[in-house]
């Protein structure tokens, strides 16, 4: 019987138990112990005091306030992304190695520092503020700053997930569907679009998730009035800092949902991008 | 594809996109040194050598020791195990390595609360032993090697798939030893993914908020860094100690993208 590549690689390659008992043991001390810590707090509370936690007033405001706000700089995020694979990818002018070196500020930038900044330029007297306050749109300290801050930190997912698949589309299906006679439009709509479509949504659900997590950059500018300004993280903060431990348990495990859900839809359609190169 | 850089629409574009990049990303990061050096270089000096400020310093360098080599470990191993080996539950094992990065920071030091705190799974135990984890610089590491454990992971993975192990099998056969492949043929095939993986580990270990000050217990001169430092001043109403603080995390950033820059280069 002939051997796949994979029976003789396992049966030659050594350290299958080495590698494998050190990923396995530190993934299940540093990542998953706590996560069934969490899981078991979680569950000692029973189903109608985790409903009644979940549904007060003040939760459900803040899981209203997080998702406007994850959902808006999203969708700010897939167009300016867009753009950033765009031009980053199609066109050469002075600059470009810059801006490529730059998307990547938020990554880099700690979401304090980010913090810290977004709030020192939207102040009244700031940079941006002292020309956006007379206009009377106020950022800091109001439901568009917390946007601000999730748009900054996400800048990079929708950037970095389509760029690669842009440079990859190859400029001779482009350049036939040009002397076939289509428009630049529908050289777009036709043949570009649907094959960045499964990276532009994965750029845009990670944009998303950030967004929905974000906590640093979001407390310095976002006021953190209770019902108007209070993000889903912050009320967790607030709760343990209480000593309102089944409080923060029952919102930490709708967060966690919430990641794991992106996670898989995240995944799913990268395996979509993957499948996509493969067949070229 | 350098295509033609002359037709109006091109021009718009690019326009656009510069002058986002310059209200979004340039002028935020002329801010934070033009705010840190607003009152000199003396007064900045200063500002750092403040013994909170320096301790905040000595804690933030200290996880980040630890962290980054932990998790370089961490990353080849399953990068090794994922890539080189097929065995059920690969897939997921893949999808699982990517928690830490989908979990929000707040999350990570509450599930890390419940298991060490007093009212935790272990902390219990393990203070009647009497060992204290939480609020104490233990649990600033512990987060932190959470946070950033998919990293070098994440670098590694796709790029030892795609290497495959054809390098490593002639080195097997010739007759060097398991350690021999791994040091001289397997590691500098990877080293440029492994830098940047852990150049990347180490900006987000430095940087990590949510996570630490959850279980941090943010004591002055104790178990604050850097970042909880930052927001300290600022509730202080020390706004420019706050950006002396923080233009020191901005200098690693812009190091980060500079390391990142050369080590794509290098990798080409």
């Amino acid at each position: 019987m002939p051997m796949t590549s994979l029976q003789r690689r396992r049966r030659v390659m050594p350290g299958f138990g080495l590698s494998m008992g050190i990923a396995l043991t530190y993934f299940a001390l540093i990542v998953l112990l706590p996560l069934v810590a969490m899981a078991i707090k979680t569950a000692s509370l029973g189903w109608e005091d985790y409903w009644k936690i979940v549904t007060a007033p003040r939760s459900l405001a803040s899981f209203r306030i997080t998702l406007t706000a994850a959902l808006a700089a999203t969708v700010v995020n897939a167009v300016v992304g867009l753009l950033f694979a765009w031009v980053l990818t199609r066109y050469r002018f002075p600059g470009r190695r810059l801006l490529d070196a730059l998307v990547d500020l938020p990554f880099a930038l700690p979401t304090a520092v980010a913090g810290l900044t977004l709030v020192t330029l939207f102040a009244p007297n700031g940079w941006f503020g002292r020309y956006l306050e007379p206009l009377g749109i106020k950022v800091a300290y109001a439901p568009l700053g917390i946007m601000a801050a999730m748009f900054f930190t996400s800048i990079p997912f929708v950037v970095r997930t389509v760029q690669p698949v842009l440079e990859d589309l190859s400029a001779d299906v482009e350049e036939a569907a040009r002397s076939l006679g289509a428009r630049p439009w529908q050289v777009f709509a036709l043949v570009i679009w649907p094959v960045i479509l499964p990276a532009f949504l994965a750029g845009t659900t990670m944009a998303f998730a950030r967004s929905i997590g974000e906590f640093g950059a979001v407390v310095f500018i976002a006021g953190n009035l209770p019902m108007v300004t209070e993000i889903t993280s912050l009320l967790i903060f607030i709760r343990l800092d209480e000593f309102n431990y089944p409080a923060a348990a029952a919102l930490a495990s709708v967060l966690l949902l919430v990641a794991f859900l992106l996670l898989f839809l995240t995944n799913s359609l990268q395996a979509r991008v993957l499948r996509h190169a493969r067949r070229d | 594809m350098p295509a033609a850089t002359d037709g109006l629409g091109a021009r718009l574009l690019i326009a656009a996109a510069l002058l986002i990049a310059l209200v979004t990303l340039v002028v935020p990061l002329a801010l934070i040194f033009a705010s840190a050096f607003a009152e000199g270089w003396a007064a900045y000096v200063a500002n750092i050598m403040q013994p909170d400020t320096l301790h905040a310093v000595f804690l933030t360098v200290l996880t980040a020791v630890i962290v980054v080599p932990v998790n370089m470990v961490f990353g080849i191993a399953t990068a090794w195990a994922v890539a080189r080996y097929d065995f059920p539950g690969r897939k997921l094992m893949i999808s699982l390595i990517e928690i830490p990065f989908s979990v929000s920071p707040i999350v990570a030091g509450t599930i890390y609360l419940f298991l060490y705190g007093q009212q935790g799974l272990l902390g219990p135990t393990l203070q009647s032993w009497g060992v204290q984890v939480m609020f104490s610089v233990p649990a600033i590491v512990l987060v932190s090697l959470f946070v950033t454990a998919p990293f070098v992971a994440r670098e590694l993975i796709p790029l030892m798939q795609a290497q495959g192990s054809e390098d490593e099998e002639a080195a097997l056969s010739l007759g060097a030893s398991p350690w021999q492949t791994f040091r001289l043929v397997t590691l500098p095939n990877i080293r440029w993914a492994l830098l940047y993986g852990a150049v990347l580990t180490n900006a987000r270990a430095m940087g990590e908020f949510g996570a630490v000050s959850v279980v941090s217990g943010s004591i002055r001169g104790q178990t604050n860094t850097l970042p909880l430092q930052i927001e300290l001043l600022f509730n202080d109403f020390n706004v420019v100690g706050a950006f002396a603080a923080a233009s020191t995390l901005a200098l690693i950033a812009v190091a980060t993208l500079v390391l990142k820059f050369l080590l794509e280069r290098h990798a080409q």
